[in-house]
């Protein structure tokens, strides 16, 4: 019972936590501006979202129905042999930009686009937070039941 | 809280920063030094970074940066004709350091500029992560 109430809650929190792991990764560029021979690395947000919240397609309804026990997006590893596949930290899902302009040392970090990335980023994962906090009021009232 | 890796990761960015920024110090110092330590012409040195990977993952999501090594320039530092300078060699030359003034100066601003770069970034992270810490309020 309990767990319907928050379900509506999983999606966001998924989201949130990408935008937290993208956010480190973007600094993790900023830091390495100076470092020769450093790639520059990002992550597919939308695919990376899909595969944390086992999605297809890119509907609005996403975690409605799916049980709410298992680790979202992950295939189950319900054996000790299985290998685990997928999930949004996996190296799998980290690529490589491409340097704007080549540099001499081999570093393909281009700062404008970075500091860009990284404020889209931060605004984005504020974003999240907002919905998570109009969700828990939403609850909040519905529990209640004041006007 | 994978944000909180933030601060290791800008942080060890702005310490090698500012130790490449204390390299420029102590060139532009040096650079009308006749003998440095050990008696010769000063040589102007640099700091190499190298990526050192920090999250507890080990993984690339966290990419902190580390000064490997500093290096000295081993070119031949600059030579003028002072006869009467108690350091003139045998031909009268005094040889001061190598250090360029203007490269320096330019490794000077590259180096304030990512400082602050970094500093942005862990204030940004800071105020989101608070704002995590208020989430539901």
């Amino acid at each position: 019972m309990i767990n319907n109430l928050t379900s509506i809650l999983d999606f966001q929190a998924q989201a949130l936590s990408l935008r937290s792991e993208r956010q480190r990764l973007l600094a993790s560029n900023i830091a390495n501006a100076d470092t020769p021979g450093y790639k520059s690395r990002d992550m597919d947000f939308a695919k990376a979202l899909r595969d944390a919240t086992g999605q297809q397609g890119g509907g609005t309804s996403l975690s409605m129905g799916r049980p709410s026990g298992t680790a979202a997006g992950r295939l189950d590893t319900t054996q000790s042999g299985h290998i685990r596949i997928g999930g949004a930290t996996s190296d799998t899902n980290l690529l490589y930009s491409t340097a704007g302009q080549p540099n001499l040392d081999n570093n393909t970090v281009d700062m404008d686009r970075e500091r860009a990335s990284f404020a889209d980023n931060a605004i984005k994962y504020e974003a999240t937070l907002g919905f998570i906090n109009g969700g828990v009021k939403t609850m909040l009232d519905a529990i209640k039941g004041t006007s | 809280m994978s944000m909180l890796n933030i601060f290791n990761v800008s942080g060890s960015a702005i310490s090698a920063q500012s130790k490449r920024l204390n390299v420029v110090a102590s060139n532009l110092a040096n650079a009308d030094t006749v003998a440095g330590p050990d008696g010769s012409a000063y040589k102007a040195k640099q700091v190499n970074f190298q990526t050192q990977f920090m999250g507890a993952d080990g993984g690339p999501g966290s990419a902190g940066v580390s000064v490997s090594s500093i290096s000295e320039n081993q070119a031949a530092g600059r030579r003028v004709l002072d006869p009467k300078n108690p350091s003139a060699d045998a031909d009268g030359y005094v040889t001061y350091s190598n250090v360029n003034a203007i490269e320096e100066m330019v490794n000077m601003i590259s180096a304030s500029r990512s400082y602050q770069n970094n500093v942005e970034v862990m204030n940004t992270a800071k105020s989101l992560l608070l704002k995590t810490l208020q989430m539901g309020n």
